[in-house]
């Protein structure tokens, strides 16, 4: 398995140009230093930067100032090792589940038969088996984005970049796939920079959140969560996430 | 499911809503049979009165034939096979202008939506030559190509061509953004992306076109024939009317519509298994 990288943002900043020609400033200044195996959640209102800064880290997106650093080298553009969710699953619907959970390789334009029998482990492992075959327009908005968590793991990235993705599920659905994600990473521990407006959830999975503020981004406080691992659901219910929670909010 | 099916506690339930689908659908079935029981009766109804009116107000017939004259002018014309060979001939014209056409306009869509220079350099003339009635072009193609199946065919391609491109153009266009942004954030390739992404994602347009293209290609077959040539229906229609002959011209309109009712139809299944994903469900891949 490919070793899990460390990511640093050096004093990254962001402005964009408003449609009257205005500046706008969506990201101050941030210096974050991701450890190498970490689980970081960016937790903050809409507006504050958070998508932007994950946007940065994917290479989708150039910072005005500042730079973005995998291990020592600068992001510039997308890098074929890191794997990504975003808030939609964006599976696509003329592909089977397999052939979706393999289309990060095959749009890389490498051969995707080395990758069947990793892509089959990880369908089994987010709970798909017996799904291979199956379209995505049968299978329910949680299914969908367990493929999609499937898909980003293909590859074994250094990096998983995570943007809202359990945003669209139901409160119930999100718990669940919450908990499948910490059992998944338990197994990787791949670097997760996880950008979520959740705090019960970034409180259940990080190892440390990034608490933001907006206008302009800002991070105003970073909280070292203090439960050890494996964690399960009852943590989720349980008073200690409360107080944490609290502290948070 | 499949896992369902082999828990025995879950197999009643599943047999029992079988049984409830397959009610239903008996009783939609009976319905849409009644349907068209009482749309046939009043057909036969509407004429025997067309019948009763043309004969005893003495309409000569030719201004209005009867029915019965239409079906006899059917039935001889298809017996000698007169029709036969019409149909024949107009079928060329429109399958070789369709087929010509469709690939032209398809080809041109993929360069123009993936070429930026391609765009720049032709997309002009695209705009300039849509807005032209292609059946104004029918008398100079008539002196360029001559009175054989040439000049029918090469109208039929320029009609065919541009709701084909069009429709292409705006498949391709409106592939998601977010899927794009997701899969270059993979690194995709872009010719990849191009075949796995956009190119599916434009299908369901692209048959768009080819249902409007497919009948347009009739229409314009028929069209160029009436302005001189050899055979085919749209000849033969001319001829009729010359010999004031309208019982011949209604029975090769009657062929010309059922022939148009099947191309468009097996454009439309064509389309609807390779589309096999759904129009309407496209959207479904959002949770």
């Amino acid at each position: 398995m490919t070793q899990a990288e460390a990511i640093r943002f050096d004093n990254v900043g962001r402005n964009f140009e408003t449609r009257d020609g205005a500046t706008l400033m969506a990201l101050q200044s941030v210096k974050l230093d991701i450890e190498a195996g970490e689980f970081v959640s960016i937790l903050g209102p809409s507006g504050c930067g958070k998508t932007t800064l994950l946007r940065m880290a994917a290479g989708l997106l150039s910072p005005s100032w500042g730079s973005v650093r995998l291990a020592e080298e600068d992001i510039l553009k997308p890098r074929p090792d890191f794997g990504i969710v975003f808030q939609q699953a964006l599976l696509l619907p003329w592909l089977t589940v397999l052939a979706n959970v393999l289309l990060p390789v095959d749009v890389q334009g490498r051969d995707t038969a080395p990758f069947r029998e990793r892509a089959l482990d990880l369908i089994e492992m987010v709970g798909l088996k017996g799904f291979e075959d199956r379209y995505p327009t049968e299978l329910s908005g949680g299914m969908q984005q367990r493929v999609a968590l499937a898909r980003s793991l293909v590859h074994d990235p250094k990096i998983l970049l995570m943007d809202e993705p359990f945003a669209a599920l139901d409160a119930m659905t999100r718990e669940n796939m919450a908990a499948e994600l910490l059992r998944i990473w338990d197994a990787n521990r791949k670097t997760v920079l996880f950008v979520t407006h959740g705090i019960a959830e970034a409180v259940f999975l990080s190892d440390r959140v990034v608490v933001m503020s907006a206008r302009p981004g800002r991070i105003s406080r970073i909280v070292e969560i203090p439960f050890g691992r494996p964690r399960s659901l009852e943590l989720m219910a349980s008073g200690d996430l409360r107080e944490t929670f609290e502290e948070l909010h | 499911m499949t896992t369902m099916e082999t828990n025995p506690a879950t197999a009643n339930s599943t047999e029992a809503r079988r049984a409830r689908l397959s009610r239903r659908r008996r009783a939609a079935m009976i319905g849409r049979l009644r349907d068209f029981g009482i749309w046939l009766a009043s057909a036969v109804v509407l004429l025997i009165v067309w019948q009763y009116l043309v004969v005893t107000l003495e309409i000569s017939p030719a201004v209005f034939p009867t029915p019965v004259a239409v079906w006899d002018s059917l039935y001889v014309n298809m017996m000698d096979g007169t029709f036969v060979r019409d149909l024949w001939f107009t079928m060329k014209e429109v399958m070789i202008g369709f087929f010509g056409g469709a690939t032209l306009g398809f080809l041109l869509a993929l360069l123009i939506s993936e070429f930026r220079p391609v765009r720049v350099l032709l997309y002009p003339y695209v705009i300039a030559f849509q807005s032209v009635p292609k059946t104004a072009l029918a008398p100079m193609f008539l002196i360029w190509f001559g009175f054989g199946i040439e000049s029918k065919v090469a109208l039929v391609v320029s009609t065919v061509f541009f709701p084909v491109l069009v429709n292409t153009l705006a498949g391709i266009e409106r592939t998601d953004p977010d899927q794009l942004d997701l899969l270059r954030a993979y690194c995709g390739k872009r010719a990849r992306v191009f075949m796995r992404v956009k190119l599916p994602s434009a299908l369901p347009s692209v048959f768009a076109g080819l249902e409007l293209g497919v009948v347009l290609a009739l229409i314009m077959a028929v069209v160029s024939e009436f302005l001189g040539a050899v055979g085919g229906l749209g000849y033969r229609i001319m001829i009729f009317n010359t010999n004031l002959d309208m019982a011949g011209q209604f029975a090769a309109i009657i062929v010309l519509s059922i022939v148009g009712y099947i191309l468009h139809f097996i454009v439309r299944q064509i389309g609807e298994r390779v589309v096999f994903w759904g129009r309407a469900k496209q959207g479904a891949t959002k949770v």
